[in-house]
């Protein structure tokens, strides 16, 4: 059964807009425009007539539409957020997904409660998406930290690399922090170590154990 | 005491300063709070996560607690400002190419409001006759100080703010863009906006709206009514807090160091040197050109600038009658000067080194207009008053 409510996404994520667009139609929602570009906006407004309308809540672009919905008499003033005064709950699942709500006084609130579950389960799961994508990331990141680090030791110090794994790893845990923090202070330090023509004052640090060279980067890039 | 933990969000601009200070500086955990700070990118999310709960309180700016106690923009939430965090910071910057009209119609670098606005009414004039487009002028918000200020001044200059020139909101970090790109003509926001177009070869700045309005209201400490009678004695604590740090904020040994703290990119981010410009008052406002003192730029203390005057409030629902953002009634005017809660201040202060003194108190709440409740009329302090 289709809805004729007029859907309006301001989104400049190309990719969550989608998941959005795709999730409210399979629902049953036809209306449903995505801007992604803000200049206009108020003209974009005027000619679609939204019933309801998302923004990222990332967006500083929300006091510029807050501001349209003061001035402009040509569209029906839509209320920020509240599908009515006692609903707190849904909308502090909005907020915790990130997602704004602008709805046109008056509209009745079943009628809005679909879209904006939809809209919230969207969100979520394009973060899930994010999130796990940014774990990927972050792991093979960490690992090609730890693989350089493993190398310099060898290269520099003669470890095993059983040895320099041993090493990272006793340092991670006495230090308390991540391997992949304690590898990138051993290839700073091991590249201060080898690095040509430094100024005579940083000299002995050159010849210093690792240790020390090690601690003394990590205070300067935390 | 058992310590508290608070959230607090800000907006990246100069006012924000008492909450960083209150942190960085140890006045929250002085006062037993294990201060936290989130910083937001839009008002509208300052206010929603405040409903929210995600914050327990917030910089906010003056109109909004009045805004959303009256439930324009959206759905009513009461909400208070038991203290103010400062007065004035804001200035009205116009691109370089408007800059140039200007000159040519009267306007010289430090001139005063009048003598600006008047330059600018001659050219809003000269455009209409050429028939082009109005002038397109930027602010922060709907229910904002700086919305009003610039409307103020237009309207006593002579410019209808609505026929004559276009208002329209921008984000704060795309003003400097939209001002070189000929988007907007010019925009009133606070620092370090403002400076920022002028290095940026963007803009230069018109005027401050500290000589618009002398010492006028600008951020309070916003939190919800309801958040504020559950938790007296965190209310009173960060009240207590903010209040010292503001003190300190306003001391000049102290401006260097603010400048670096509010430098970092988790807090406003730019360059301290730019910063300090709005803290100590010594604006550039072209390009190049020497620093020019405006005393009382922004005060973050000093004349009692943490008291929250009712009349403050009743002047922003004034403006908000004004320029049709509400219809009047007298219960909405009633609604509208209780947000601020002198009382809390006071009663938050009382037995510290910043409790107010009877003689000062009295001559504030004097100057809300005694019997007839607060008359915004008592409001003094504008550029045009003289002539009123």
């Amino acid at each position: 059964m289709p809805d004729a409510l007029r859907i309006l996404v301001v989104d400049q994520n190309a990719e969550r807009a989608a998941i959005l667009e795709d999730g409210l139609r399979e629902a049953g929602y036809r209306n449903v425009v995505v801007v992604r570009e803000v200049t206009h906006l108020l003209r974009r407004i005027v000619s679609i007539d939204p019933d309801v309308i998302f923004i990222d809540l990332e967006d500083p672009n929300r006091d510029v539409l807050e501001q349209m919905f003061q001035v402009s008499r040509s569209v029906p003033r839509p209320v920020a957020m509240f599908v009515d005064q006692s609903d707190t709950a849904t909308i502090e699942e909005a907020i915790n997904a990130g997602v704004a709500t602008y709805i046109v006084d008056g509209l009745r609130k079943e009628r809005i409660k679909p879209i904006l579950d939809t809209t919230i389960s969207r969100f979520n799961a394009y973060q899930k998406l994010r999130n796990e994508l940014d774990e990927a990331r972050q792991a093979l990141e960490d690992r090609k930290l730890i693989e350089r680090a493993k190398g310099a030791l060898m290269s520099h110090q003669g470890m095993s690399e059983a040895q320099a794994y041993a090493l990272l790893r006793q340092r991670a845990m006495n230090d308390h922090r991540r391997l992949a923090d304690v590898a990138r202070a051993i290839i700073a330090a091991a590249a201060t170590a080898t690095a040509p023509a430094a100024p005579a004052a940083s000299a002995p640090a050159a010849t210093a154990p690792a240790a020390s060279a090690t601690t003394a980067t990590t205070k300067r890039t935390t | 005491m058992t310590v508290q933990q608070l959230v607090l969000g800000f907006v990246p601009l100069l006012d924000c300063a008492p909450l960083v200070v209150a942190l960085e500086k140890g006045f929250g955990a002085a006062e037993g709070l294990d201060l936290e700070l989130a910083r937001e990118n839009s008002w509208a999310n300052i206010r929603d996560r405040v409903i929210v709960g995600h914050f327990h309180a917030a910089h906010m700016l003056g109109p909004m607690p009045v805004a959303s106690s009256l439930g324009i923009g959206h759905v009513k939430i009461p909400m208070i400002a038991p203290m103010a965090l400062g007065l004035g910071g804001n200035a009205i910057t116009v691109s370089t190419a408007l800059w140039a009209d200007l000159k040519v119609a009267g306007a010289r670098s430090g001139g005063s409001p009048a003598q600006q606005g008047a330059a600018l009414k001659q050219v809003v004039q000269e455009r209409c006759r050429r028939g082009l487009l109005p002038l397109t002028l930027a602010m922060v918000y709907p229910f904002s100080c700086h919305n009003y200020e610039l409307r103020y001044w237009l309207a006593a200059c002579g410019i209808d703010p609505d026929r004559e020139v276009q208002l329209v909101v921008l984000p704060p970090p795309f003003m400097v863009d939209a001002l070189r790109a000929g988007q907007i003509d010019g925009f009133c926001a606070g620092e370090p906006w403002n400076s920022l177009a002028v290095d940026q070869l963007a803009g230069c700045i018109l005027t401050s709206t500290e000589a618009i309005w002398h010492h006028s209201p600008e951020k309070v400490l916003g939190m919800r009514a309801h958040w504020a009678d559950a938790h007296p004695a965190e209310t009173s604590a960060l009240v207590r807090a903010l209040r010292a740090a503001a003190h300190w904020c306003d001391r000049p040994e102290n401006h260097a160091e603010l400048a670096e703290v509010l430098a970092q990119p988790h807090y406003v981010g730019e360059s301290a040197d730019v910063l300090l410009r709005g803290i100590t008052g010594r604006m550039v406002l072209e390009a190049g050109r020497e620093t020019h003192p405006v005393p009382d730029f922004l005060t973050y203390a000093d004349y009692n600038a943490n008291f929250p005057r009712p009349r403050h409030a009743l002047w922003f629902y004034q403006q908000m009658l004004r320029w049709g953002q509400l219809s009047a009634s007298p219960s909405a005017a009633a609604v509208a000067r209780s947000v601020y809660r002198p009382d809390l201040y006071r009663a938050s202060l009382d037995g510290t080194p910043f409790s107010l003194s009877t003689d000062a108190e009295r001559a504030l709440e004097s100057m809300d207009g005694g019997d007839n409740g607060g008359d915004a009329d008592a409001v003094r302090g504008f550029f045009d008053q003289a002539s009123r």
